[in-house]
């Protein structure tokens, strides 16, 4: 359960990135791999603490899923279906180099830009 | 109106960014550091017991960091050895983030020492997501624990530089079914060396703590690697 640990750093990240401290976010848009260890619904619920009283409150939360990608030294980049077989699916070599899957990332983020003028 | 900000940042960039200072300093100051991560009960703590006391005897210069949510009782229990520990208490986290490691280093010598273990939290989850600087990765299975525990949390093993197996002194009375076990494990890792240790008859005890001496070599030398341009 690090889904809480995880979704702090969400917030403080979010919020040193803003332009002024009030300014509103209405959307947090995320890239975990499937090979990361995160469950997308244990951070979402995490998320929504650990968001409460920072100007994230109201932001929605988006959580885009990427596949886990592996470099077979025969066939190249090969998607692989799930985290429980590191062989090569196209030609069944044992395969453990990983390109991608394992990232957790904020992508972007939305303002809502009528706040800060308001100031 | 509303407008989209691009971030592009790594959820765990502090992290990683203190992990990446540490592991500056443990290649700089030359020792080798091993992360270990199992779940709780795999006997990583016997294991490390054994370990430091064969280390200690025969004047390999060890220290070790252990992670558990509350007591020192594991810190007291391995100082028997001989080599100097630390307790790291995380108060309930659930695994150590790299702020902890470089915290109880201090006062450390680490040019006065060839390795140093971090025996994590019992964990098999949590703890894969958060780099250490650490060399060497291990993950440690108990023959009690069932074969098909690294299909049942790849990102662990899958992460592991080495893959250690526990208690196989019992392995014939709970019906460890060796050969499935390696399967799962290589399924999930196809390359990383396992040793088969047992803390009780020292099985294995010198064979891991010559290969953690040298592996983290190997590993270090693979993250630069990886790290180049």
């Amino acid at each position: 359960m690090h889904e809480l640990s995880v979704a702090h750093a969400v917030v403080s990240t979010v919020i040193d990135a803003l332009p002024s401290p009030d300014t509103r976010v209405t959307q947090v848009r995320l890239r975990i791999g499937m090979l990361s260890g995160i469950v997308p619904q244990a951070l979402e619920f995490a998320y929504d603490v650990a968001a409460q009283g920072t100007p994230l409150a109201d932001a929605a939360l988006v959580i885009e899923r990427s596949p886990i990608v592996i470099s077979c030294p025969t066939c190249g980049s090969q998607e692989l279906a799930d985290a429980q077989n590191f062989t090569c699916p196209e030609c069944s070599q044992p395969c453990g180099d990983v390109i991608s899957g394992k990232e957790m990332e904020i992508v972007d983020i939305t303002l809502d830009d009528a706040v800060v003028a308001a100031r | 109106m509303t407008r989209i900000v691009e971030i592009r940042k790594g959820i765990l960039e502090k992290n990683d960014l203190l992990a990446t200072g540490l592991r500056a300093r443990f290649d700089e100051a030359g020792v080798a550091v091993s992360n270990w991560v199992s779940s709780p009960g795999t006997g990583k703590t016997a294991l490390l017991e054994a370990l430091l006391t064969a280390a200690v005897e025969r004047g390999t210069r060890v220290a070790a960091l252990v992670g558990d949510c509350a007591t020192d009782n594991d810190a007291q229990r391995l100082a028997r050895s001989g080599a100097p520990v630390r307790q790291i208490v995380t108060e309930s986290m659930c695994h150590l983030e790299s702020d902890m490691i470089s915290e109880h280093l201090e006062g450390w010598h680490l040019s006065e020492l060839d390795l140093l273990i971090i025996e994590n939290v019992g964990n098999l989850v949590c703890p894969t997501a958060y780099d250490l600087g650490e060399g060497t990765r291990v993950a440690l299975l108990s023959v009690t624990e069932g074969e098909d525990k690294p299909a049942k949390y790849p990102q662990l093993f899958h992460s592991a530089d080495l893959v250690v197996i526990t208690k196989t002194d019992i392995g014939a009375a709970v019906e460890w079914d060796r050969d499935a076990a390696m399967r799962a494990i290589r399924s999930v890792n196809p390359v990383a060396p396992i040793i088969e240790t047992s803390a009780r008859t020292g099985a294995g005890v010198i064979e891991l703590l010559d290969l953690l001496l040298l592996r983290s070599v190997a590993a270090t030398h693979t993250h630069q690697l990886q790290e180049a341009p």
